[in-house]
């Protein structure tokens, strides 16, 4: 039997190939035991306490994984839900927190395993305590009400010494059929722990700034932790820091909370947090900046203040910024720890970066159109004088063949040149190194053989002029 | 003192004649070589004509460039080998058909003609190309 009221059946290993967990043995039991006590004229003697922890044990292990598990699960649910020997009753609430501001009632709920309806029973909360202190109990022996519309047992009105704070109520419910009170089993005792919540007032709180040798106040401001209101201080490095408030509970209690931290952030997003210490209602911190100097690494300007004050049971909790505080720290020495270096937003350091403008490179300084045209056509001249001298030497075309065949020929060489040429221009201007080797390869096969019969009739021509 | 004015004057007297004499030297050589010059035959003409034409284009490149700055060097280069080049393939041509020149007395001169546009021919090819 487990502590939290649950009861169930565990398998020793003993070299079995198939080893059944703690739910498939407890689901076979639960089906052995209602079939058996189903076809039995006798009743089992077997304790509702017994059944009762084996309905818990089905019903809070939650939804397993497995399907077999979730099988055996519910399957064994079914068997207690109409069972011989007891059906178990099981008690919840539908909810564990109480509002004090809302005024909220404490509402119960009984049902068999599978949330059919019980039968009429009285539900009777008999302690309820604060969790902290057990032993003395501020409700005993309150009947609940039932409600027949929703089915719930309900409690009216708490009593006004109610403060927040956590609590475990006691309940236990009974059978209004006494002959019925065999066939269900509803245990002895359910203890369920309870939040009781409400608004934590909070108020005179002061931020000050003080002088650190004569502990004299130099600026004072008051906080609206409750509005939106930031406030600003500054201090240098030999003054203190002070933040104030008191914190009760509706009641007028003294109120502790889990949390009361203040932060303060430098602009460089460096972040110290300190825990706000309290005596009875009274909540207080002083920064000594002389002390803390070097754990700050020296950074001076502007410190963000954050408030943080939470608690389970605090229904105004608050995490705010409150205001900043301009500091002014001395230098840092030598040997002074730098701070460390804060998380980069991932999306810059992953995300897209700048895009990046290729800068070509600026174009060389050309000359201006004028000059390189006047320069083209004194290029062009000494061709013309070329042609003007050699028309001063009386250069004689009178050599050229003047038969047919020969002079076809000649005339066929000259313009096999200029293609050749012209081919030259084509490739310049537009065509390939390829394209032009294979033309070039034509032309100059059918230059040469042009060639090659015109200047052998020239030779032949020249050598009978010198023979003769 | 006398006698180094006297000095003076004759040296002068013969540095004036010494200059005139070259000066007349000069002119003296020019002459001949023009006279001498008149007597190649009209082939050997044509091709100096040629090969001063080319070189004068060369020479007018440089100049350009000189002036504007040789950024496309590649082209520069290419116009004024082209140049050299081909005034380079018209000396092999002169000496080759020169009837003086006992070395190459047995190629007719129609052959060194051929391999001329041959090679001139393939030199524009790789001026081209390299004009870019």
């Amino acid at each position: 039997m487990v502590n939290d009221g649950t009861f169930y059946f565990d398998e020793k290993l003993v070299n079995m190939r198939e080893q059944q967990g703690p739910l498939a043995t407890t689901s076979s039991v639960v089906r052995g035991l209602t079939a058996f006590s189903s076809v039995i004229t006798e009743s089992l003697n077997l304790t509702g306490d017994k059944i009762l922890g084996i309905a818990k044990f089905f019903l809070g292990i939650g939804i397993p994984g497995d399907t077999k598990n979730f099988f055996d699960q519910v399957d064994s649910l079914a068997c207690l839900e109409n069972n011989r020997v007891s059906i178990p009753l099981i008690l919840s609430l539908p909810s564990t927190v109480i509002s004090l501001t809302k005024k909220d009632s404490l509402k119960v709920k009984v049902n068999t395993v599978l949330g059919s309806h019980a039968p009429p029973l009285t539900v009777t909360l008999v302690r309820a305590f604060s969790s902290s202190a057990r032993d003395n109990s501020i409700i005993e022996n309150q009947e609940l009400k039932f409600d027949p519309q929703d089915a719930v047992y309900f409690l009216d009105d708490l009593p006004a010494s109610f403060d927040v704070g956590e609590y475990i109520f006691v309940f236990k419910m009974l059978v209004q059929d006494s002959e019925q009170q065999t066939v269900y089993a509803t245990g002895t005792l359910t203890q369920v722990p309870i939040y009781v919540t409400g608004l934590i007032k909070i108020e005179n709180a002061k931020i000050a700034v003080l002088d650190s040798d004569l502990g004299s106040v130099e600026t004072q401001k008051k906080l609206d932790l409750a509005g939106e209101s930031t406030v600003s201080v500054s201090a240098n490095h030999l003054q203190k820091l002070r933040l104030s408030f008191q914190m009760s509970t509706p009641l007028g209690n003294a109120f502790k909370p889990h949390q009361a931290f203040l932060r303060l952030r430098h602009e460089t997003k460096v972040e110290h947090t300190f825990v706000v210490g309290s005596s009875g209602k009274k909540f207080e911190i002083t920064l000594d900046f002389l002390g803390l100097v070097e754990k700050f690494f020296y950074l001076s300007g502007r410190y963000d203040i954050q408030l943080t004050v939470g608690d389970a049971v605090m229904e105004n909790s608050l995490l705010r910024d409150i205001g900043y505080v301009e500091l002014d720290l001395p230098e840092p020495p030598e040997n002074a720890s730098r701070p460390p270096p804060q998380p980069v937003d991932p999306y810059t350091r992953y995300g897209p970066k700048a895009e990046i403008t290729h800068i070509f490179r600026a174009p060389e300084k050309r000359p201006p159109q004028e000059l390189s045209l006047a320069f083209l056509v004194l290029t062009i001249l000494p061709l013309f004088g070329f042609i003007i001298g050699l028309l001063r030497l009386g250069v004689n075309l009178k050599n050229f063949p003047t038969s047919a065949v020969p002079a076809t020929f000649a005339v066929i060489f000259h313009l096999g040149i200029a293609a050749v040429l012209l081919l030259y221009v084509l490739f310049w201007l537009k065509l390939d190194l390829f394209t032009t080797l294979k033309t070039l390869c034509f032309l100059g096969v059918f230059l040469m053989v042009v060639g090659h019969r015109t200047l052998s009739h020239l030779a032949s021509a020249s050598a009978k002029l010198k023979s003769a | 003192m006398y006698q180094r004015e006297r000095e003076r004057e004759r040296e002068r007297d013969y540095r004036e004649e010494m200059a005139r004499s070259t000066g007349k030297d000069a002119q003296a050589l020019f002459h001949s070589l023009r006279s001498a010059y008149a007597a190649t035959p009209t082939t050997l003409k044509i091709i100096d004509l040629y090969m001063g034409f080319a070189v004068f284009t060369a020479l007018i490149q440089v100049v350009y460039m000189a002036i504007v700055g040789s950024f496309p060097f590649n082209s520069f280069l290419s116009g004024v080998l082209s140049c050299v080049g081909t005034a380079i393939l018209a000396v092999c041509l002169r000496i080759q058909v020169n009837k003086d020149n006992k070395e190459f007395k047995d190629l007719p001169p129609e052959r060194a003609f051929a391999d001329f546009v041959l090679c001139n021919l393939v030199l524009h090819l790789v001026i081209m190309n390299f004009l870019g």
